[in-house]
């Protein structure tokens, strides 16, 4: 993993350096930090307790507010916990 | 860059200075890692070794997800190329100033690009910043503080032993929710993210125990953004 890590990070700089892709490449590519957590989230509030619908809410909520990662993991957390409590 | 990229130790101090309320962030997802490496039976060596080594924890995450032992070469490899591709393409952004540093340096400081340090750098760089100290300073404390947290959270873990669906194991899919805020563009990101999202539960459906769904949605996403992009114009 972290050898792989690493070649995404050393190499993507070594190949652009050789390379340009071309502006298609580039276009899809600009899609995919979003696709990729898009991808990963989906499944797993699929699979999981309805808590955390609402803990994804309250993540989304907290983020879009205070810009700060730290607090909107928190309260994501909180409100799985919170809703675990009284249902 | 018309004129030359410097390194000043008072560029990295402040650096450092700013990375601290990035420390103070990234901590607790860093804690919830440890805690997830440690829930999913690695010891804690191998804890330390995969946060100091591939410092992504998204990409540990989703690796974790569907660990098995012994460890899944392949599958963790291929996770950690699927979600960590987009430092591939972030680098270079960098490269004017990472021209100013040695080569050995410069890839050592590639070693640890995140997402946070190189936006703020991008940022400053586009504003007409030529200190590459900048990027540096940012990033060395967060390793460090990305390395503590995880392992505290690890040896957290390992003393709570909590049970599987404890609402702190929500904490990691809560990070992956929280970065979809600053990713998000607007209203064109909706069909990709859409096509991402419902790729990925097909493929997962058809495909349990795999982490085939992340790739399979990330590309069919990103195929339909550029799609829509080059009709509309």
């Amino acid at each position: 993993m972290a050898l792989v890590t690493l070649a995404c990070r050393c190499g993507g700089y070594f190949v652009f350096s050789r390379f340009t892709p071309s502006a298609a490449v580039r276009r899809a590519m600009a899609h995919m930090p979003g696709c990729i957590f898009a991808a990963y989230v989906m499944p797993a509030l699929i699979a999981g307790p309805a808590s955390n619908w609402a803990g994804a809410a309250a993540t989304i909520a907290a983020m879009a507010l205070s810009r700060n990662l730290g607090v909107s993991i928190g309260a994501g957390v909180a409100t799985v916990w919170a809703v675990s409590l009284v249902g | 860059m018309t004129s030359a990229v410097t390194f000043t130790k008072a560029t990295f101090w402040r650096g450092a200075r700013r990375s601290l309320p990035l420390v103070a962030g990234l901590a607790p997802f860093g804690f919830v890692t440890g805690l997830i490496t440690q829930h999913h039976g690695l010891s804690l060596a191998d804890c330390m070794l995969m946060n100091a080594l591939v410092y992504a924890g998204a990409g540990q995450l989703v690796a974790l997800a569907n660990w098995t032992h012994p460890a899944p070469v392949l599958a963790a490899a291929f996770a950690a190329f699927v979600v960590n591709v987009r430092f591939a393409l972030m680098g270079p952004v960098l490269a004017p100033w990472l021209a100013g540093l040695s080569p050995v340096k410069r890839y050592a400081s590639l070693a640890i690009l995140v997402d946070h340090t190189w936006a703020i750098s991008v940022t400053d760089m586009r504003k007409g910043g030529r200190d590459v100290a900048l990027f540096v300073g940012l990033s060395v404390p967060l390793w460090f503080g990305w390395l503590i947290a995880s392992t505290v959270g690890f040896l957290c873990a390992s003393k709570l032993d909590l049970p599987p669906h404890h609402p702190l194991f929500f904490g990691a899919l809560a990070a992956f929710v929280a970065l979809l805020v600053p990713l998000w563009r607007g209203r064109s990101d909706a069909l990709p993210w859409v096509v991402a999202g419902g790729v990925s539960l097909l493929i997962a459906h058809l495909l349990p125990h795999t982490s085939w769904y992340i790739v399979a949605g990330a590309l069919s996403g990103c195929l339909a953004g550029a799609a829509k992009e080059s009709w509309v114009g």
